[in-house]
């Protein structure tokens, strides 16, 4: 919890921000509909989280996200029936993403930068490859449910985003959790001392995966099929958690910051677009923030454990 | 030393052979007048906003096209014929086109009905086509790629306008080429196919606005990007519109064409000013996330328009919306290998080949719909009677 | 970037300090075999869809679409070997091409000065990238993403469409040829021969591969880090503002999608650990970067020959990257350290 703090910090006065502008926000709908545009890259970045603290970069999330919307659309095809199935099927789909990619990681030893890369081409090659170009079928009201409906006035998305969120932060007390941050701290000690890292790994991905899964389903629900659905969510995801005070490298940071450096990404996105700042130059204040944002971070950690070069070096 | 000699000789022998280049001769751009016209909440007119353009675009949407009308890929609007006897050949024939991309439902959709459309000629022997995914500097190079295959035309649709001319131009000296969708900044193509255009685009969907929309209402017009001179067109045209009007333009938003920001402005937008009374759009493809954002804050959804996507149609008719959709025709995909045959045959055709560009409304969206069609098929697609519908488009047999 | 590196690293260790053209030679000899495998395979596919590989405009054609990607990832390959990365080189490619045809606003007299204000652009970037990176401690990943956001952030606000004009004499550079070879090309070869001979006669060279291979060693044996990561990546950033000019000349115009379309940024680290190159850094070199971006374009044209879709082409690729990565993995492992 005490390394959420600056984060939370910095999301409250940005959530002040926007408050101060729009009063609305303040209102239980407002706010609401704030957690619900944000629980999808929110549920990424802790997916990202889990890689990212076992010491890997998952690069494939954005074009995972995608896939899923553009497989549900075509297998679902507006009949309401398919729909339990095929949600089935896409937390499948996800799994197995992560488990490729975890297994050519750990196993054949590939840096996770070029296997998620690849996997990055070769799902935005395969689906459209099956779709023919386009998404083709339909989204059932069934399955839209996730990410447009909700249960009075709590939105299904805000449900799902506090489940997977206690998940996530009950497993990284689990024993799961400790062996992951040991694997990510220093990957030759931990095997040294009994850690099943690329077991602990390969969970990791496996997590990531689940995630964009999750957000998919939401997302596809929220706007319906998008050949663009998942677009440079990958960057978007990373950026969260490293902004979240997460180091890439691996062995430090939490997932509850990691949750919250998306919540902040997102009301940056927000207050920008409030105060009217012309749409392009939006990117270069992103920009400027998250390199601001990551040199307060790493400037306050002692030396040998800057960010650049972590763990294996640090530790002989 | 004799390895050192020879590599002398290659290299004298290297530039004996010449120092070519492929570099085509100069071509003039045309400079963009700026017109700028103080509006309601509409911003500058844009750069790319061509007065005499405009008045032509608007004034041909009322004019007749000639040819079958059963078959608007093959009409032309007020047509410059050219003679083409000069590149009559004999048959079997051996077409290239350059494409610039398959990366959007609307190439998708033209795509295939291009590729269908060829199949139904027997003298096109070899239809030859290279894909630049959407890279000006891949299609240049595919274009000089493409000069070297004996083509007998050349069929090119750029991917920008300005970055394109040179390497057609240089086409230009070798084969008959025909540009279709983007224009380049040169007269050589031998015809220039297109549908109406942006303008006449923009300023359909921003009339039936002014129509339907009481004076003082808040309209909110969202567009995909900046810097795309398809789509600038047709936004400049509504802003023309729109300042002429007494509408107020309360915004005007970028969506990237993403569904999820799209329906996130609109809610944003009903949040902040209580009531939207109209929405523009410049493409069709999230019109059916902005009406859910209406849907979904339970407001009811205003006048709007989208385009001819199969989507959007459909939602049209279940909500029973006040909507019209203008049209940037797929069946354009077709014309091409019509035009490049006629060349090659010695029959003359129109230097601007303006397909007409039909709107869909309330009284002709029965005829557009097809509930068996993908959710983004195009309905203008002009495919309907092509060998593979609907199967090889995504659709079912009903 | 340790992140990138797998668990055999420390035990590598020794041989950090061997002897330097070992190290070359190895991945790229399996590059070039693989090149000209791949080159025997598309002659074989293509002869047999009754077509002909490697004709004039074909070969012409390889050479003028990988010069770009080319020069970047020579720039990226220096960063890579010193255990840094760069995203911003596909904005700045952009921006490049917008500063020249702006300056260079169609007149020959103008050539000069636009290429001098590209570059000394480029360099100010990757000088920016550096320091965030030493100065700032941000990890590159995140410090390059960062200073791109900001370039296009900067290019969207000013431009929206192509802009600038490049005079007849500077298109020269790219469509002319001499014989088979374009000028585009040999700007390349250039361009790889300086940052071989950078990395394998100068002692800026040595320094790069030691703080690749272990930058607390290097420290300790007396090397400046910051300053060797300050360097590769101005030089970096160079590289992508040269590659911004030559595609200037291509297109007549400055453009600012022109970087991110190609896609300079992740492909040119594809094209980079291709050809062998550890994106942890310490290990590789430019012959194996110039052979990856030879393969990649050879891949490109049979695709481009057979008209395989471009969605079939990226699911071809992802795999291809991958397994050329992993085999180099198993050839590091097998080897007792």
């Amino acid at each position: 919890m005490r390394r959420a703090l600056p984060i939370l910090a910095v999301l409250m006065v940005l959530l002040a921000a926007i408050a101060v502008v729009n009063p609305f926000f303040l209102e239980p709908a407002g706010f609401l509909a704030f957690l619900k545009r944000a629980a999808p890259l929110v549920i990424l970045a802790a997916g990202q989280y889990f890689v990212i603290v076992s010491g890997e970069f998952d690069l494939s999330v954005g074009s995972l996200v995608t896939a899923e919307v553009v497989i549900a659309a075509r297998l679902i095809d507006g009949d309401e029936s398919a729909t339990a199935p095929v949600l089935a099927l896409l937390i499948v789909v996800g799994l197995l993403v992560g488990l490729v990619n975890g297994v050519v990681t750990t196993k054949l030893r590939v840096p996770s930068f070029i296997v998620t890369l690849g996997m990055l081409l070769v799902l935005s090659g395969a689906v459209f490859l099956w779709t023919g170009g386009a998404p083709r079928g339909a989204l059932s009201q069934g399955f839209r449910m996730f990410g447009r409906g909700g249960l009075g006035l709590l939105p299904w998305s805000v449900l799902i985003l506090l489940a997977v969120g206690a998940v996530a932060i009950w497993l990284m007390r689990a024993d799961f959790g400790k062996t992951l941050i040991a694997t990510g701290d220093n990957v030759r000690a931990a095997a040294l001392s009994g850690v099943r890292v690329d077991r602990a790994k390969i969970f990791a991905f496996m997590f990531s995966g689940l995630a964009a899964a999750v957000a998919a389903i939401l997302l596809g629900g929220f706007a319906g099929v998008s050949a663009q659905a998942g677009q440079g969510l990958e960057f978007s995801a990373i950026t969260a958690v490293v902004l979240g005070g997460v180091v890439l490298g691996g062995g430090r940071g939490s997932v509850l910051a990691a949750m919250a450096g998306a919540f902040t990404l997102e009301a940056l996105f927000t207050l920008l677009n409030l105060y009217g700042i012309s749409g392009a130059l939006e990117f270069t204040v992103q920009g400027v923030i998250i390199i601001a944002a990551v040199a307060a971070g790493a400037i306050r950690l002692p030396r040998k454990f800057t960010p650049r070069r972590g763990d294996a070096h640090a530790a002989s | 030393m004799p390895r050192h000699k020879a590599a002398v000789a290659a290299v004298a022998a290297l530039v004996l052979a010449g120092c070519a280049t492929d570099k085509p001769a100069a071509t003039t751009h045309p400079a963009a007048p700026a017109a700028s016209a103080q509006g309601s909440g509409t911003g500058a007119q844009s750069k790319f906003f061509v007065q005499a353009d405009f008045d032509a675009q608007l004034a041909m949407r009322s004019q007749t096209p000639q040819g079958p009308t059963d078959k608007p890929w093959e009409q032309v609007i007020a047509p410059k014929m050219v003679d083409t006897a000069k590149y009559k050949k004999d048959g079997p024939y051996h077409l290239c086109f350059s494409n610039a991309a398959v990366n959007n439902p609307w190439r998708q959709v033209g795509w295939k009905t291009m590729r269908a459309e060829a199949g139904l000629h027997k003298e096109i022997e070899k239809f030859t086509v290279l894909d630049a995914e959407g890279k000006d500097d891949k299609q240049i190079s595919d274009i000089a790629e493409l000069q070297a295959k004996d083509c007998d035309a050349l069929i090119v649709s750029p991917n920008t306008t300005a970055t394109l001319t040179p390497a057609v131009t240089a086409a230009c000296g070798k084969v008959p080429v025909i540009v279709f969708d983007r224009g380049v900044q040169t007269d050589c193509p031998v015809t220039f196919i297109k549908p109406i255009g942006g303008y006449a685009f923009g300023a359909d969907a921003a009339e039936f606005l002014v129509e339907k929309v009481p004076a003082g209402g808040k309209v909110l017009a969202l567009r995909i990007l900046p810097g795309v001179d398809v789509l600038e067109t047709r936004w400049s045209a509504a802003k023309v519109v729109f300042d002429r009007s007494r509408l107020q333009v309360v915004g005007v938003e970028f969506t990237d064409g993403d569904a999820a920001k799209t329906k996130s402005i609109v809610s944003d937008y009903i949040q902040r000013h209580g009531k939207i009374d109209g929405v523009w759009m410049d493409s069709g493809a999230t019109a059916v996330a902005a009406i859910e954002a209406f849907e979904d804050a339970g407001v009811p959804v205003p006048p709007i328009n989208g385009e001819d996507q199969q989507d959007f149609l459909q939602k049209w008719k279940d909500a029973g919306l006040t909507a019209v959709a203008p049209t940037y025709p797929t069946y354009q995909w077709r014309t091409p290998l019509i035009a490049a045959l006629k060349i090659l045959k010695g029959e003359e055709v129109p230097k601007m080949w303006n397909l007409p560009q039909p709107e869909v409304t309330s009284e002709n969206l029965s005829t557009y719909l097809k509930p068996n069609m993908p959710p983004l098929h195009y309905a203008l697609c002009g495919c309907e009677d092509l060998p593979g519908f609907p199967e090889a488009w995504g659709g079912k047999k009903s | 970037m340790n992140l990138l590196v797998r668990g055999r690293r420390p035990a590598r260790r020794g041989e950090a300090h061997g002897g330097l053209a070992a190290r070359l030679r190895e991945p790229t000899q399996v590059v070039f075999l693989a090149l000209l495998g791949l080159v025997a395979v598309g002659w074989a596919l293509v002869a047999l869809d009754g077509d002909q590989f490697l004709t004039m405009e074909s070969v012409v054609g390889i050479q003028q679409r990988s010069a770009a990607l080319g020069i970047v990832a020579i720039g990226q390959t220096l960063a890579i070997l010193a255990g840094s990365l760069d995203l911003s080189v596909a904005y700045l490619i952009s921006l490049a091409s917008l500063v020249a045809a702006e300056i260079m606003a169609g007149q020959d007299g103008n050539v000069v000065p636009a290429v001098a204000a590209v570059l000394a652009i480029s360099a100010l970037v990757g000088l920016v990238n550096g320091l965030v990176i030493t100065g700032l401690q941000v990890h590159a990943f995140i410090a390059t993403l960062g200073v791109s956001l900001i370039i296009k952030g900067i290019v969207d606000h000013l431009y929206d469409g192509p802009a600038g004009k490049v005079p007849e004499s500077f298109q020269l550079l790219g469509y002319s040829r001499i014989g088979p070879i374009p000028v585009s090309a040999m700007l390349w070869a250039g361009v790889a021969v300086v940052a071989w001979f950078l990395l394998s006669r100068t002692r800026l060279g040595y320094r790069i591969y030691a703080v690749g291979g272990d930058e607390e060693v290097a420290r300790l044996s007396g090397i400046r880090t910051g300053r060797v990561i300050v360097i590769v990546h101005v030089l970096c950033s160079v590289c992508a503002g040269i590659a911004g000019l030559l595609l200037a000349g291509r297109l007549g115009a400055g453009a600012p999608t022109v970087g991110t379309d190609g896609g300079y940024d992740l492909e040119s680290i594809a094209a980079v650990v291709l050809g062998g190159t550890a994106l942890a850094g310490g290990k590789g070199g430019v012959a194996g970067t110039v052979g990856g971006v030879l393969l990649l374009a050879v891949l490109d044209t049979i695709f481009n020959q057979l008209e395989i879709n471009s969605f079939g082409k990226d699911v071809v690729r992802g795999v291809v990257i991958v397994i050329a990565v992993a085999v180099y993995a198993r050839r590091g492992t097998r080897r007792p350290a």
